[in-house]
């Protein structure tokens, strides 16, 4: 069949079964668009800046796990959504980026809305392609969902030039890919993985460490299976949120730079450490100097091999797919005669237990100003626990992960690698898109929602009736913690002066906006917003200025060395 | 500690870049890069020579192999290998004394004059990194006009073979 290369990339979509296409037109993609503008297979999401379409895709792909998939023009489309790649490349989503180029007679001439993509975007993603010839097209395309959704996942961005989407050519899209540079592993070395069970078996202080790998290769059941099994203490990253269910008395918490003193002090003196698709880095461990332990054995399961020995120093190492490790870890432990030191792990609970008793994360629950903490607290309420959760990032982003308890993966939408203000509205119509009739809910502040609130727009185009939770305390306010904490009070430039009115701002847009200035009021507004099932409602919540995140591990600091409330 | 890793990579546009930029986003030392297609011309041979902690080597060979244009890899420094650099110095050789003493210098080092002017040689010598550095230092430095070095290439001795398969 001859196709040209616009209808090219629209056949490959249809043959990758995608459903939607977030986008921005623009002079190079026009083809493209016009294509789209003649098919039925897969819906175009227009949003309002080239960032959001990137952030959509990306939260489609994070509580579906099928790829995301955006399509910008040439020059500023591609630099608006560099904000976008790159946070979904820290987290490794699996993303295919389609960006527009000029003709290729004119690359390199400084052509209008000409810039180089492939190379702004190459340490950004997991690998890019310039497609040069039309005859190519279809097998780069094909080879980038393969890249994307294969190995660790991660974002594969193809440029293709203006004259390339004109020219025709053969089409035929490739059953299998099959690459002699990228051969991604599955299973793990079964020696390795003896040598685990072996060492999960001998822990007196067993710990097992969760991570975003768990939620991404779909092993929640499996890590459930360890945990249970084992009757050992779980925590999960921010990113892990979910993989193990927090309501359950074995979940500890999340640990990190935010996590529960319990967390940090089981992660800190624990005997046996099970890291699973989790990566230590420096907002979950800290300085890796306090934190090393020579008496305290690594097991590390993860699908890079170069995330391995990166900041810690592990003594098994096991490079798999965490859930087909998992799978065999589990087979391994139940025919296996030996039992976990049953002794052993009372006393650790006891120990846990004691730190429990800590109750780090109470907060002032009389006090006549709202505080942020409540206001979760009452989300998690409302939605029975069972809402979609996307954040943006700071405090917000903080007490949303340690109060609303994740019971389920792919619950729970955040930046957590870039930490990228501005995501949490775009994240929450990417998985509006993707599950319509579920609940949907933003916990953002007054500062991220600005970051994309040209978004309201698309919102009302489409009626996604998002319920936005605004924790409004007039600051910068993870700015404002530490410049109270490490910087003698110094609040610069961390106070935002002549804030919208949002209530207006949400009703100019065509949404409902609602002004919430006391805790009194937090459970009725609350209700009230939650049962408009088909508005997007923007909730502004007035909390209080001063109010911190506990507990903190300061930078630098060891995971033992809490600020706590 | 000084390794070289030596690489067969896609012999596509901007692979080399890929490499590149790798070292410089990480932080990573890089003394020499070196790089030209192979007898198969899809492929081309990389030669790079670093330093760093065991650590921080361990880190490069495994953020070299997670680029999907690398087949495959190498440290050669993990054992018996050749290491061959070429190196081009033009020296000032003017007045009988001089040019008999740049000729001598040049046949100690095993090196060749392949260019001669009334008042200049043009030394090729072909060895390791640290035979070229020993003849710089050996020479009269005021003398040298120009140097120019390839940085290293590398190959595994005897049946230390990389292959793409």
């Amino acid at each position: 069949m001859q196709l040209n290369g616009a209808e090219i990339v629209v056949h490959c979509l249809r043959e990758e079964g995608v459903e939607f296409v977030f986008g921005y037109p623009g002079g190079a993609v026009l083809n493209i668009y016009d294509e789209i503008f003649k098919q039925d297979a897969f819906r175009h999401i227009l949003v309002r800046h080239e960032q959001a379409a990137v952030h959509a895709a990306d939260a489609y792909a994070r509580c579906t796990l099928k790829p995301g998939v955006c399509l910008v023009t040439s020059g500023p489309g591609v630099t608006n959504a560099v904000t976008g790649i790159a946070t979904a490349h820290m987290d490794s989503i699996p993303m295919v980026v389609i960006t527009g180029q000029v003709p290729t007679h004119a690359i390199g001439q400084d052509a209008f809305q000409e810039c180089d993509t492939v190379g702004i975007t190459r340490p950004i993603v997991k690998h890019n392609f310039l497609v040069s010839d039309v005859k190519d097209l279809a097998e780069t395309i094909k080879k980038a969902f393969y890249i994307a959704t294969t190995g660790r996942p991660g974002v594969v961005l193809v440029d293709i030039p203006k004259d390339v989407t004109q020219h025709v050519c053969e089409y035929v899209y490739p059953k299998t890919i099959e690459m002699r540079s990228y051969k991604p592993v599955e299973a793990g070395d079964s020696g390795e993985i003896d040598r685990a069970v072996e060492l999960i078996l001998s822990a007196k202080r067993p710990m097992v460490y969760a991570g975003g790998g768990v939620i991404l290769s779909g092993a929640a059941e499996k890590l459930a299976e360890l945990v249970r099994g084992t009757g050992y203490p779980c925590t999960n990253t921010l990113m892990g949120l979910g993989a193990y269910p927090a309501t359950d008395p074995q979940f500890v918490g999340m640990l990190g730079m935010h996590g529960t003193y319990e967390a940090n002090m089981s992660m800190q003196l624990c005997d046996v450490l099970i890291a699973v698709g989790a990566r230590f880095d420096d907002r979950v461990i800290g300085n890796p100097k306090h934190f090393f332990d020579p008496n305290r054995k690594i097991i590390h399961i993860d699908i890079d091999p170069s995330s391995i020995s990166k900041r810690v120093k592990v003594d098994v190492a096991i490079v798999g797919n965490v859930a087909s490790v998992l799978g065999a870890i589990n087979a391994k432990l139940k025919a296996s005669k030996a039992k976990p030191d049953a002794e052993a792990l009372k006393n650790w609970w006891a120990q846990i237990d004691q730190w429990r008793g800590r109750d780090c994360l109470k907060f002032d629950r009389t006090s006549p100003i709202i505080k942020p903490q409540a206001v979760v607290e009452k989300l998690y309420e409302v939605t029975n626990g069972d809402a979609y959760i996307t954040s943006d990032v700071g405090q917000h982003q903080m007490w949303a992960a340690q109060f609303y308890k994740f019971d389920k993966p792919l619950r729970w939408i955040n930046s957590g690698g870039l930490g990228t203000m501005g995501v949490g509205l775009p994240y929450a119509m990417g998985v509006q898109f993707a599950h319509p009739d579920a609940t949907v809910a933003c916990v953002t502040g007054e500062a991220s929602i600005q970051m994309c609130i040209q978004e309201l727009s698309t919102c009302r185009q489409y009626h996604l009736p998002l319920k936005i939770v605004s924790l409004n305390n007039r600051y910068m306010g993870m700015v404002r913690q530490w410049q109270e904490f490490f910087y003698g009070n110094r609040y610069s430039e961390s106070y935002m002066d002549a804030l919208p009115d949002f209530v207006k701002l949400a009703e100019s847009f065509g949404h409902v906006g609602m002004l919430i200035e006391k805790p009194e009021d937090i459970d009725g507004a609350m209700r009230e917003a939650f049962k408009l099932k088909d508005r997007l409602v923007f909730m502004d919540f007035r909390t209080d200025q001063t109010e911190n995140v506990y507990p903190m591990v300061p930078g630098g600091k060891g995971l033992s060395e809490m600020i706590l409330v | 500690m000084r390794h070289i890793i030596s690489l067969l990579m896609e012999n596509e546009s901007g692979a080399l870049s890929r490499v590149a930029g790798l070292f410089s986003a990480r932080n990573y030392n890089i003394e020499s890069l070196t790089v030209a297609p192979t007898e198969d011309p899809t492929l081309s041979r990389m030669t790079i020579v670093t330093s760093g902690s065991e650590d921080v080597i361990d880190q490069i060979t495994k953020q070299l192999n997670k680029l999907i244009d690398v087949v495959s890899l190498v440290d050669l420094t993990e054992g018996p290998h050749i290491e061959r650099e070429l190196m081009l110095v033009k020296v000032r050789a003017k007045g009988a004394d001089q040019r008999e003493e740049m000729k001598r210098m040049a046949d100690i080092f095993r090196g060749r004059i392949i260019d001669v002017t009334d008042d200049t040689y043009t030394i090729e010598l072909t060895g390791p990194v640290t035979k070229h550095d020993a003849f710089l230092e050996a020479i009269d430095k005021a003398a040298i006009l120009e140097t120019v070095r390839t940085g290293a290439s590398g190959i595994g001795r005897g049946h230390r073979i990389l292959t793409a398969g």
